[in-house]
């Protein structure tokens, strides 16, 4: 019966979503406001009724209900509490509903704080997520329902994929979608805009905070998809190049560039046209990536079990709403009124290039992904691009990106000399050649010189972002809250680059095989592999291996990898054991059993691994902070005005 | 015109995607559709005493299902056949492909045991001769022996449909 | 004397040809470098795979061909498309999936006496089915198997 009822509910989401997709806008064009009026009650509803039908999937699997043919394939009574509920996500079906919910939640959300928007702006905004919402409830239903009944029910259900049993799995998927789903608000905002002719300051303003939130959620997703790929793949890897890594990279680079862009036209009201597209396209890339992930046009480590139909599905949406999206871009032209370009130095100009050396950066990422596809679709052969492309791609694009962050955030905007600029710029310049060529040249004296550029760089824009934060400290005195986040994001980018240079330059890693009692010496720390025993868990049977480390006489870890093989589904895992420390992570995997006494073993010493995420969570802390409420009032304040001036218009 | 260079290499992107979902290799035409189904003794799983001729069961149309007990995806599609089973509409045959008896045996009292009668080829020499090169796969034999239809990787709902849609219409057209 | 405002529109699009001819080249000069094309067993005994750039093999891990080094982790093992067979020798570990009847890819090159040595053997680390290329390649030659 619970089932039913969710699966009913989702029905009424579907012509709930038909109504919020058509009402609102029918009424937009031909001025009747009681009909826009409808567009609020419309998302609220269909917002509950999603809602309903999660919580629902929810009760199924913690009953662990064998009748619903989706909890049979992911779940069974003997999985942890924590792991049935999470389960529902685990596969197609249930991260679908999950991405439908977030949807309805972020359109939710946009029905709280719509005050200060036009009427018609604000119906046309709320149609575009029904159109969007009804196309995914209409996936959901008729590729991949996840109430499906089987009758008669089995004796017990399967299990959820071993890989997805883990807390980090728990949180990715939700916060992905945050992510993904999220820039779908700016999206809306675009295409509402260019269908009102009203891309101006003020719809730069509305926009901007709905794009931060989005970009801080797709941020955090990935860094935790990353660090769950460390510590549960037992590959010792944090970025692999994988397509389905990069389908969530891309919209964030792109994402990156947007609200970067978006400042510029709510500044200046110029750039509309670049931010526009920017806001088109990085959802495009959010469509393009799941598209991806469920097609199986491609191959990955992590990709879902497979249907062509599903791909032609998600096919045929991207057409009609990107495309459509790209349709009405391509008729629009801004009103005459732009603020003339300021000169060529200037804020402005530098976050031009940013935005579009992050474009260019996530067209070779989209190339290197899709390229194995268009060959094959060529006829051409099967070809594959590995990590190699993307680094020696990517990183040269990051470099000038470093320099000009350092030097963008001290421009001033319309207008500025070189000689200003490079006055602002000494001081942190200076500091950075002493304090990097100080630990390069400390930590070893065989440092290769990519370290010592990467640490330059990282440096560099940390100390320019600290100069320049001072600097406004002093002259504004007070902490201004859209400030202080772009200061916070910017040093935790450098964080994170630290991270990743550190990492790359001196990660050790070593294979080898091991008898137990045996002892090594690697990366100065001295491993003895202490024994091996046999370990038992709720749905798992496997083998646990302890190891000792110390280091020059000094006792460090006692680390316990392990090799899982689950009952049900029968597969094997690695569970690596990792002493984690701010300076170094040490990091043992078990390969496999050789004989008796032997067993294959992976050693990896990570100086720094941790400065990856930490610089993520402070890149996203940063976004949330720009949205700030030390100046709130003055915000309300202004967006108040220019609501009046929007009513009038309308009137 | 510039702004519509975007549309245009989207449309683009779009043409490829559509390409790519077409290449998809499990939509390959398997060579060996249209031709007989060998005809070969081999072992019943649960008995080494019961010899089984692959062509015992000409004369009414059934599904082969090649399934191993170390093989994962074969439990993905595991569900559907019990549920087939339960419905008598065709009888399922198993080919227990390189496996051991042992593991085989309890794989099937753990997960249920669908198959009317189970074949046993531990050393893939049927599967070879069947073009077998991976579980799990299922092929669609009609009432002449005659291989009509295959399947590679887990089966799902649908295509299981197709598949005995595909088996009904070549029956009639060839009777 | 050019309108500042033309001047200006000028620049920014010096700069972005500069910077696309830019990415341009890094990705060719990449793509040179980092491209792997895919052999099946039955290729690298036609001749036709490279003997000199590193690629990628794949097939089904013969049953009974798995013979590991005494002290090291070093494996061989034959990799199969159903009409050939190729020796692949691999140190190091092998991903969990890794089995006899198992179709798996692995990237690295032959050296001169007809050994694949592998840098790195994949086996799709989920349940998915096997590796497409694998399947396809298998396909092929039973569609040539056919015509011969």
């Amino acid at each position: 019966m619970i089932p039913e009822i969710g699966h009913y509910a989702l029905v009424l989401a579907l012509s709930v979503a038909a109504l919020q997709a058509a009402v609102p806008m029918i009424g937009a064009r031909m001025g009747a406001d009681n009909l826009i009026m409808l567009a609020k009650p419309l998302a609220r509803a269909q917002f509950l009724l999603i809602a309903t039908s999660f919580v629902t999937l929810i009760i199924s699997f913690v009953l662990t209900d064998l009748t619903v043919s989706y909890v049979v394939a992911n779940s069974n009574s003997a999985l942890p509490l924590f792991y049935r509920i999470s389960a529902v996500w685990g596969a197609h079906e249930g991260s679908l509903l999950l991405w439908v919910l977030i949807l309805s939640a972020w359109t939710f959300a946009l029905t709280l704080f719509d005050k200060p928007l036009p009427l018609k702006l604000n119906a046309d905004i709320i149609g575009i997520l029904g159109i969007i919402s009804f196309g995914f409830l209409l996936f959901t239903l008729f590729t991949s329902n996840p109430f499906d009944r089987i009758i008669p029910p089995p004796q017990s259900g399967r299990d959820l994929n071993p890989l997805l049993q883990d807390f980090g799995l728990i949180v990715h998927p939700p916060m992905l979608y945050m992510g993904y789903v999220g820039f779908a608000v700016p999206f809306a905002f675009a295409v509402a805009g260019l269908l009102n002719n009203q891309i101006n300051s003020a719809w730069a303003k509305w926009v901007r905070p709905w794009t931060l939130i989005a970009w801080a959620f797709l941020g955090l997703g990935i860094a935790l998809g990353s660090w769950w790929a460390y510590y549960e793949l037992g590959w010792g890897g944090w970025w692999f190049w994988d397509p389905v890594e990069n389908a969530s990279f891309m919209p964030w680079l792109l994402g990156t560039a947007l609200i970067h862009s978006v400042v510029v036209t709510q500044k200046k009201a110029i750039f509309k046209h670049w931010t526009v597209l920017l806001a088109i396209v990085t959802f495009g890339l959010s469509l393009v990536g799941t598209f991806l992930v469920r097609s199986g046009v491609l191959t990955s480590v992590h990709a879902f079990a497979t249907d062509p139909a599903r791909g032609v599905f998600i096919l045929m949406f991207l057409a009609i709403v990107i495309g459509g999206a790209l349709l009405v871009f391509t008729f629009y032209k801004p009103d005459a009124a732009q603020e003339p370009h300021g000169s060529a130095l200037s804020r402005e100009s530098f976050l031009l290039t940013n935005s579009v050396l992050l474009s260019v950066a996530t067209a070779t990422v989209l190339l290197g992904t899709l390229y194995p596809l268009m060959i094959d679709a060529l006829g051409l052969g099967k070809i594959s691009v590995g990590a190699p492309y993307f680094n020696s791609v990517f990183i040269p694009l990051m470099a000038p990106l470093l320099i000009l962050i350092g030097l963008g955030q001290r421009a001033f905007w319309t207008n500025d000399s070189f000689r200003r600029l490079s006055d602002a710029a000494k001081y942190p310049l200076l500091a950075t050649i002493i304090l990097a060529l100080g630990t390069w040249g400390m930590i070893d004296d065989t440092s290769p010189l990519m370290a010592l550029f990467g640490l330059v760089l990282a440096l560099w824009v940390i100390f320019s972002t600290l100069a320049g934060q001072i600097r406004h400290y002093l002259s504004s005195k007070k902490l201004i809250s859209s400030y202080l986040g772009q200061s916070i994001s910017h040093i935790g980018f450098a964080i994170t680059v630290i991270g990743i240079t550190l990492v790359s330059s001196y990660g050790l890693e070593k294979h080898l095989r091991m008898s137990e009692g045996e002892t090594t010496t690697f990366g100065g720390y001295e491993f003895r592999f202490a024994g091996a025993s046999a370990i038992s868990g709720p749905n798992y049977d496997g083998t646990e291996a302890i190891f000792l480390v110390h280091s020059e006489n000094k006792f460090e870890a006692r680390l316990a990898p392990q090799k899982r093989n689950y009952h049900s589904g029968g597969q094997t895992m690695t569970e690596a054991g990792i002493s984690p420390g701010f300076t170094r992570d040490i990091y043992i995997a078990l390969g496999e059993k050789i004989n008796d006494s032997d067993w294959s073993v992976r050693l990896n010493i990570k100086p720094f691994v941790r400065l990856i995420w930490l610089g993520a969570i402070l890149m996203a802390f940063g976004a949330i902070a720009a949205l700030g409420f030390g100046n709130a009032t003055r915000t309300s304040h202004q967006s108040q005005k220019s609501n009046q001036i929007n009513t009038t218009t309308r009137i | 015109m510039r702004q519509l260079i975007p549309f245009s290499i989207f449309i683009i992107l779009i043409i490829f995607f559509a390409i790519g979902l077409t290449k998809d290799p499990r939509l390959i035409p398997s060579p060996l559709v249209g031709e007989p189904l060998p005809v070969r003794q081999l072992d019943e799983l649960r008995t080494a005493e019961t010899k089984l001729l692959t062509s015992n069961l000409i004369g009414s149309s059934f599904i082969l299902n090649v399934w191993a007990s170390w093989c994962a995806a074969c439990l993905e599609e595991h569900h559907l056949l019990m549920e087939l089973a339960t419905h008598d509409a065709i009888p399922i045959v198993g080919l227990n492909y390189k496996d051991m008896r042992q593991n085989a045996l309890i794989w099937l009292d753990k997960n249920g045991d669908p198959y009317s009668q189970t074949w046993f080829d531990p050393t893939g020499e049927f599967g070879m001769e069947l073009g077998v090169y991976g579980v799990p796969e299922t092929f669609f034999v009609d009432s002449n022996g005659t291989i009509r239809h295959k399947h590679i990787g887990p089966l799902d709902r649908g295509n299981i449909a197709k598949a005995i849609d595909i088996l009904n219409a070549e029956q009639n057209s060839s009777l | 004397m050019m309108h500042p405002m033309r001047k200006k529109r000028l620049q920014l699009i010096c700069l972005g040809i500069l910077g696309i001819g830019i990415a341009l080249a890094l990705i060719l000069t990449a793509f040179e470098k980092n491209l792997m094309y895919f052999y099946s067993p039955s290729e690298i005994h036609a001749g036709d795979a490279p003997a000199k750039r590193p690629f990628r093999i794949g097939g089904m891990v013969v049953e009974g061909s798995v013979v590991r080094q005494a002290e090291s982790l070093g494996v061989w093992f034959n990799l199969t498309d159903t009409a050939n067979e190729q020796m692949v020798y691999f140190e190091g570990i092998l991903p969990d999936l890794f089995r006899e009847g198992q179709g798996i890819v692995a990237k690295g090159q032959m050296n001169k006496s007809g050994l694949f040595v592998a840098s790195e053997v994949l086996a799709k680390h989920d349940e998915n089915y096997m590796p497409p290329e694998v399947a396809e390649a298998l396909e092929n030659v039973q569609h040539n198997s056919k015509v011969d």
